[in-house]
């Protein structure tokens, strides 16, 4: 299926480019409107971006590859990402992940069926002086608790 | 105690608030200067680099060529994603403005008129906190083309956010040039430096955020008193993180050269339960750590620490008390560093993975007393012989860990050896290690 970006869309990339010399530097901002739009980024995605910003399509997909926040297949509504580097490990993330990963049934970068919930481990998000911690989305949730982490998922599943 | 870079100020992220308290009149008096001027200031101040390497700013500005035809760029480095490191999203949060005000000096005194702030993707709550701020500062006309006017000047810059996506490696500075240009975050062979061959293959200097912030207050209270900051070879602030086992943890600016043990315990309230403190990694986890037994008198400054054994990096204190179990942290660090390898240099790639492997087993119980020398010699062959600073990094790490730990690792691997030892790891061809359980790690 071919991928259009939306006309609002059209005026936020030509904003972007204005902001470089060259084109190929609005690639990131790019891609992360295409993903606000498509969920994903798609083959066809990439396509598209190329013929915007004048490379080719390997060149989007070697970015896109490059970068965890670029994901090319969807994720769930709430993307769950949980940190268990070093200071949040100190801190007990790992029993937090394994609470998650429990309640949700869900492994490293998996999605529940109903689309609703996608889990990742991440890397230091940069909350490890309130650790331990999870994002849902572009949220941060931190100082938690196992309890906490459980009634968010609680409270995410129930405004459903 | 003055605070520079983060003051008891309530609201000053407020753009009033910040021009009620002298906002932007750094910038103003900075204008009356001639660039030259700027520069030598900065390098008198003593102030070095927030990001990592301590390096002297002001001697980093003046490698930027006089003449040239080219444009030139400032980069400011905000992907902060060391982990360990939460101290650069409190000035995007809370003294936004004195960030802006520095990059406004720093684009004069360097000839730049376009900057760049790359912030991690991660810190979306952060980025439109700044986007406010430079927003009000562009409305009102302290940034962009309005500022000639406000400060009766020839001289303007505009502003730009990029916003990372993922990746620690961007955090180098010539990654996060390839990242901003839109190509995969690889680090480029230097030199050419970034002053030479920066964005673009233009002129470009690139300092941290925290960096930048201090910038102003130089200018306007004078290179004399900041240099009478904390210690003289190292002067001003820093932005402490403490995580870990500690009580209080948090970011607390305190000038540079303060004892480990005072932020430990005097600051961040020492450890929970009163426990003893096994291991402390003073600068983020690609510092070496230190023994807990070894942080008496150690001061938190980048000659100080180099004598202790370790580095400042970005001051990020991580604390761990007796009980915890270091083969899984040590483990965890290495999981790290082979996940944000980029891939460039065969080191660093290849030596990362069987690092983490060789840990793995370790901790599943099955490392034998070979495996420790096996994890010291390969950190030895990444160290050294990569692009960039990420394979000290990674190696840095594993080797003081094991040398300075020799006791506790021992009690964790068996004794028996029963494989010879292998001495040539390090060879390209050698992609093959036999394990002590007869497997083959490729
Ligand atoms: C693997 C790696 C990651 C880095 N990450 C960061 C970072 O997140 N933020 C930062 O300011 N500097 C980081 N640096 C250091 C930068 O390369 C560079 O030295 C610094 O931004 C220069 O600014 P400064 O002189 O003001 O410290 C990193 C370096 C390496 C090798
Ligand atoms: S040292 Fe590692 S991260 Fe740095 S360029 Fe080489 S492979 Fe990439
Ligand atoms: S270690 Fe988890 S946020 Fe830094």
């Amino acid at each position: 299926m071919e991928f259009k970006f939306t006309e609002d869309n059209l005026k936020r990339i030509e904003e972007s480019l204005s902001r470089y010399p060259q084109k190929r530097a609005a690639l990131m901002p790019v891609l992360f409107i295409a993903q606000e739009q498509n969920e994903y980024i798609s083959g066809e995605v990439m396509t598209e971006i190329s013929r915007i910003l004048e490379i080719t399509p390997e060149d989007v997909l070697g970015v896109v590859t490059f970068y965890t926040m670029y994901h090319q297949q969807p994720v769930g509504k709430y993307h769950i990402q949980v940190c268990t580097n070093v200071s949040c490990m100190l801190k007990g993330s790992s029993g937090i992940y394994e609470r998650v990963k429990e309640k949700l049934g869900l492994d490293h970068m998996q999605v529940t069926k109903d689309k609703l919930f996608s889990l990742e481990e991440v890397e230091c998000m940069g909350s490890c002086g309130t650790a331990p911690m999870l994002a849902v989305n572009e949220d941060y949730f931190e100082n938690l608790t196992k309890e906490e982490a459980d009634q968010i998922i609680e409270s995410l599943k129930n405004r459903n | 105690m003055e605070k520079i870079v983060l003051p008891d100020i309530k609201d000053v992220h407020l753009i009033d608030v910040y021009l009620r308290n002298e906002g932007y009149n750094g910038a103003k008096k900075a204008f009356t200067l001639q660039p030259d001027e700027i520069i030598e200031q900065v390098k008198r101040s003593g102030l070095r680099g927030r990001g990592g390497a301590a390096f002297s700013a002001g001697l980093k500005w003046s490698f930027m060529p006089k003449t040239t035809d080219k444009p030139k760029y400032l980069c400011v480095n905000g992907d902060e994603s060391e982990p360990g490191s939460f101290k650069d999203r409190q000035i995007l949060e809370h003294n936004p403005h004195q960030l802006i005000e520095g990059i406004l000096i720093t684009c004069y005194a360097i000839g730049a008129k376009t900057a760049y702030i790359y912030i991690r993707g991660e810190y979306h709550k952060w980025i439109k906190l700044f986007e406010k701020a430079l927003a009000d500062a562009y409305a009102n006309g302290f940034v962009g083309d309005l500022m000639k006017e406000k400060f009766n000047t020839d001289f303007f810059c505009n502003i730009y956010v990029h916003k990372g996506a993922g990746a620690y490696i961007c955090g180098e500075e010539s990654s996060l040039m390839n990242s901003l240009e839109g190509h995969r975050g690889y680090p480029r062979v230097k030199p050419p430096f970034p002053a030479q061959n920066g964005l673009w293959g233009c002129p470009t200097t690139i300092n941290n955020i925290e960096t930048i912030t201090n910038i102003s207050p130089i200018i306007m209270k004078g290179w004399e008193w900041f240099s009478k900051i904390g210690e003289p070879k190292h002067p001003g602030t820093i932005l402490y993180g403490i995580s870990g086992h500690v009580n209080k943890p948090g970011v607390y600016e305190l000038p540079t050269g303060m004892l480990l043990t005072d932020l430990i315990y005097k600051y961040a309230e020492g450890v929970p339960g009163n426990k003893n403190i096994l291991c402390v990694i003073p600068g983020g986890s690609s510092m070496p750590p230190l023994r807990g037994d070894q942080i008496d008198g150690v001061k938190m400054d980048a000659e100080s620490l180099r004598a202790a054994g370790s580095a400042i990096g970005t001051a990020a204190v991580i604390v761990m008390d007796e009980d915890t179990d270091l083969v899984k942290v040590l483990e965890r660090i290495a999981k790290f560093y082979h996940h944000e390898s980029c891939g460039q240099c065969t080191p660093c790639r290849e030596g990362t993975g069987w690092i983490l492997k060789i840990l793995n087993r370790i901790a599943d119980g099955n490392g034998s007393i070979h495996d420790l020398d096996l994890l010291v010699s390969v950190a030895g062959n990444i160290e050294g012989n990569t692009i960039c600073a990420l394979g000290e990094a990674a190696a840095w790490p594993v080797k003081f860990m094991i040398q300075r730990f020799r006791d506790y690792f021992d009690k964790r691997v068996s004794r028996e050896v029963n494989i010879p030892p292998i001495n040539k790891v390090h060879s390209m061809r050698h992609t093959e290690i036999p394990l002590a359980d007869g497997s083959i790690i490729t």
